[in-house]
């Protein structure tokens, strides 16, 4: 460990009067410990877990507002601009900031979802002040050099251009492009081939200018600090950025093209399906026996009805799943998997009807039993590791479900009956949708056809 | 998860970031290419394992092993942090251990593990985790293959009941192998078929291994796979199947207290039923011949280069020379701060991604890989001139204290990040242990990282970052006509 103390950094101290208060606390069964909700010296809240036995803090944070925000013409700002925040800041340079975060061997992320716009430190307890001086010159000043911006720009288009013989990817993009036309959930979030190459410095300054704020931020915190700590942090972190954040609004929407199957040529031996409807809202009553429902068809790993009835029985594909994806404007439900091309249209069917079975008859008494019991039994897991713990904080907080939810959560699965899984079945399922299928059209095309 | 993740890596993506179209800072040093295709498992869920290293003297965990009188190993990890605990079975066999003819046997044993036996019949063993909110998968690699279980703690009796009974009690019947064999093919689709980097990366391992049976793809021959019997798993079952051959890894909410009863009373009543003999694979002979390839793929639209050396595992390296190995893959590929990111990306700008490997953990001769993927127009005599003046580099002049020690603190920080995971934790320990490692081994890795010099690292790569070594993959869309243009 002598080399890490060869490197141990002189802690700035800010503000020495700055304690945070305290302003609620929960305390949680699946933690073993409390969330404290605090609010900083600046004004800015954030949830605290303090685990004293391991030497490292983890923050994770989102500013609400992510690829939704990028002009109409230009999709792929928010990730591009997502991309560069290492790339140098404040006057240090994209080699020289990689270099200190390396050298204090931190680790910062930032990603980009249509929704938001997430970020990510975990550092050592001993190297926090350069951790959080260098994240707040991220978030604050980021520079955006234009050799930086071309070099990024370059690996974007290189992905792009790999995307357009990925089966998922093209299954993905055109499923998004199809049910949100002339929505910004149609816009693929890494842009377009055509779009990145139009995209400007001050396009990425702008989106960082109008997103980063304090009014639509979320912060979670778990390490081995305390409460005033913490808040010193937030402050020394965030505490620069403008008050409000400058958000185009988005309006709520519905998945478009139901009822279309709409097949992509394209000559691999595995066919990708992908199958996608309306779901349920996540402050809709109903959100809960949704989720138990899609446990019982295609989220469970070993036993769903899928897994069953597509790989077990059938051996027709390694991979089959479904999920229910509450975002901010639109609620959707999502099944896939990848099969033979000379078995998609089977495998097809087979989904397609054990979705419209649930739909029918919903589940067995037995089969919503077991998911209760698995999704309760198995919440713990999501709270092992910092990182885990910091996440749920930030998540919780982005689907406004209050801070005592951890506590709550397993009641309100616990709640939900056989006849609400069969309400929903009928109300989530028993829908048309739009599906993608991505491989050889015709399973063996002849040469030069 | 500890960011020292090297060349084990799971191909398939999280479904759930591939719905919500997620986009990450793509680092650009790790992400690809995808290296040859060194683990598989029995679902679409990543497990990715980090490489086999060691654990803070100091800070970390009290860590105890104990050996069941059947020759069961088992090791406890402490973490009193959430009441859950990870177990996992390790049995020291991968596909390395296959007889020639039967590749993808190993990874096809894994899948029909959970077949049922006659005290537990198919599905009782899931159906039971799905009920009680546990989490299970598997994967195997050249060298192991592993079985695990998160679950809350008061849980860990059930399935170690479980994971006991089916070390020895497996039944199977074609009725429930044959459908299990076309999953198998359509992993095989998935992971291979579907894409060229992977392809690629099986050819390149193929051709560095002349002798040695870690050439042949985890997964195996799609010819090979698809022969593959209910007896041939079975034979291989009663051969490498029993607890002399196997090593359990708790990690999580319990102490060896706990655990040795427990061990005792589950696993320690199953009779061993083979012997088990010192692992002896065909070694390779001293590679004389720079090797190149180059496989076409209508499908790419991105053309790169990637390079394998065989080297020296942490198992087969001199002392000290496997932790030089860790240091100069670091500094000369891992991240934007490494040498080759930074000559072939961002100085010379001629590549989208570059960077460099070493998968330290392996019972025999490894690799270490570089890779990179050439900017639009730029040739690969180009970049690999680039290339091979970046290792020429370090192995004339060595690397500077700066990034010696930049190499070093990372390396040792992701120790104290890894004690943060429970299931990290025990994944480092495991995949050390079935390859050839020891407990006290994974626990001296700290130290002996931080004993590295600068001359030893300049000496690891002169000699083994010797293209005699090495085989070289140039994967493009056509193959290109008439004599060559690469140097």
């Amino acid at each position: 460990m002598n080399a890490r103390a060869c490197l141990h950094l002189p802690r700035v101290l800010v503000g020495a009067l700055a304690v945070a208060t305290v302003l609620a606390a929960a305390p949680s069964a699946a933690l073993a410990t409390t969330i404290e909700r605090i609010v900083s010296p600046g004004g800015i809240t954030a949830w605290l877990v303090r685990e004293p036995s391991v030497p490292l803090i983890s923050l994770e944070f989102a500013f609400r507002g992510g690829a939704t925000q990028d002009p109409i013409e230009k999709p792929g700002v928010a990730a591009m601009a997502t991309a560069l925040l290492d790339e140098g800041a404040g006057d240090i340079d994209s080699k020289n900031f990689h270099e200190r975060i390396e050298a204090n061997a931190i680790e910062i992320n930032f990603t980009a979802t249509q929704d938001y716009m997430a970020g990510s430190l975990r550092t050592l307890s001993e190297n926090q002040g350069e951790a959080f001086d260098l994240l707040r010159l991220a978030l604050t000043a980021p520079r955006f050099d234009a050799v930086d911006v071309e070099r990024i720009r370059e690996q974007t288009l290189s992905g792009l251009r790999r995307a357009t013989t990925s089966p998922n990817e093209l299954a993905s993009q055109r499923w998004w492009s199809i049910a949100f036309a002339g929505h910004p959930y149609g816009r693929p979030v890494r842009g377009t081939l055509e779009s990145v190459p139009t995209i400007a410095i001050e396009d990425l300054k702008g989106f960082t200018r109008n997103l980063f704020a304090r009014d639509n931020l979320k912060v979670g915190i778990v390490g081995n600090i305390d409460a005033a700590g913490a808040g010193k942090l937030v402050d020394r972190v965030f505490g620069g950025l403008p008050a409000k954040a400058v958000l185009s609004p988005v309006v709520a929407a519905v998945p478009q093209g139901l009822g279309q199957k709409i097949d992509i040529d394209l000559d691999v031996p595995q066919s990708v399906l992908m199958i996608g409807g309306a779901g349920i809202p996540r402050k809709d009553p109903d959100f809960m026996a949704a989720f138990v429902l899609n446990h019982i068809l295609g989220g469970s790993a070993f036993s769903s009805r899928l897994y069953k009835e597509v790989r077990e029985v059938r051996g027709l594909a390694y991979s089959v799943y479904s999920a229910v994806m509450p975002l901010d404007y639109a609620a959707l439900f999502m099944s896939g998997t990848a099969t033979r091309s000379d078995r998609a249209d089977q495998t097809l069917e087979v989904m397609q009807a054990e979705i419209h079975k649930l739909a029918e008859s919903g589940p067995t008494e037995e089969e919503v039993v077991k998911a209760k019991s698995f999704l309760t039994g198995s919440y713990a897991l999501r709270f092992d590791t910092s990182v885990k713990i910091a996440e749920q904080l930030v998540q919780i907080q982005l689907e406004d479900l209050g801070i005592d939810y951890i506590d709550k959560r397993n009641s309100l699965i616990e709640a939900v009956t056989l006849s609400d899984v069969k309400r929903v079945a009928k109300r989530m399922l028993d829908r048309t949708m739009l599906v993608t299928v991505v491989g050889r059209v015709q399973p063996l095309p002849a040469k030069g056809g | 998860m500890s960011r020292h993740r090297v060349a084990l890596r799971v191909i398939c993506r999280d479904i759930l970031s591939f719905l919500s179209a997620r986009v990450g800072r793509r680092r650009s040093g790790r992400s690809f290419p995808r290296v040859a295709l060194d683990l598989v498992g029995i679902a679409a869920v990543a497990a990715i394992i980090v490489h086999g290293a060691g654990s803070a003297a100091a800070a970390g965990p009290e860590i105890s092993h104990f050996m069941l009188s059947n020759g069961l190993e088992v090791v406890v990890i402490p973490d009193h942090r959430t009441p859950v605990v990870t177990h996992m079975i390790w049995y020291k066999v991968g596909a390395a251990d296959e007889t020639p003819g039967k590749s993808g046997l190993a990874h096809f044993l894994e899948h029909l593990m959970f077949k049922g036996t006659a005290k537990n019949p198919e599905g009782r063993f899931s159906q039971t985790l799905a009920t009680i909110g546990g989490q299970e998968n598997a994967f195997t690699t050249s060298d192991y293959t592993a079985f695990y279980q998160r679950i809350a703690k008061e849980y860990l009796p059930t399935v170690m009941d479980f994971e006991a009974d089916r070390m020895t009690g497996l039944v199977l019947t074609d009725a429930n192998v044959l459908p299990e064999r076309d999953v198998v093919l359509e992993e095989f689709n998935m992971r291979v078929a579907n894409s060229p980097e992977a392809r690629i990366g099986e050819q390149v391992s193929a051709a560095l291994y002349l002798n040695h049976p870690y050439g042949r793809p985890v997964i195996g021959w799609h010819h090979e796979i698809e022969k593959l019997t209910r007896e041939d798993a079975l034979a291989f079952y009663q051969r490498f199947y029993t607890p002399n051959n196997a090593v359990v890894v708790i990690a999580g909410d319990v102490t060896v207290e706990d655990v040795k009863p427990l061990a005792e009373k589950t696993y320690g009543v199953v009779k061993p039923r083979a012997e088990i003999g010192p692992r002896m694979r065909p070694q390779e002979p001293l590679p004389v011949a720079v090797r190149q390839l180059t496989m076409a793929d209508p499908r790419v639209t991105q053309p790169s280069l990637q390079r394998s050396y065989l080297v020296p595992s942490s198992t087969t390296a001199a002392a000290g020379e496997a932790e030089a190995l860790d240091v100069l893959a670091h500094v000369l590929g891992t991240g934007e701060t490494s040498r080759m990111y930074r000559a072939l990306v961002v100085d010379q700008n001629l590549a989208t991604s570059a960077g460099g490997w070493y998968q330290g953990t392996a019972l025999d001769e490894t690799r270490f890989g570089v890779f990179a993927s050439p900017l639009p127009g730029v040739s690969f005599a180009t970049i690999e001139a680039a290339m091979d003046a970046v290792i020429a580099k370090i192995a004339e002049n060595g690397i500077t204290a700066d990034e010696l020690q930049r190499a070093k603190t990372r390396l040792i920080a992701d120790v104290v990040y890894a004690e943060d995971n429970q299931a990290t934790m025990a994944r480092w320990y495991g995949a050390a242990l079935t390859s050839g490692g020891t407990v006290e081994k994974v626990e001296a890795w700290s130290g002996k990282v931080h004993a590295v010099t600068a001359d030893e690292v300049r000496d690891a790569a002169r000699k083994w970052l010797d293209k005699q070594r090495s085989v070289t993959g140039y994967l493009v869309k056509v193959l290109p006509t008439g004599p060559e243009n690469r140097s």
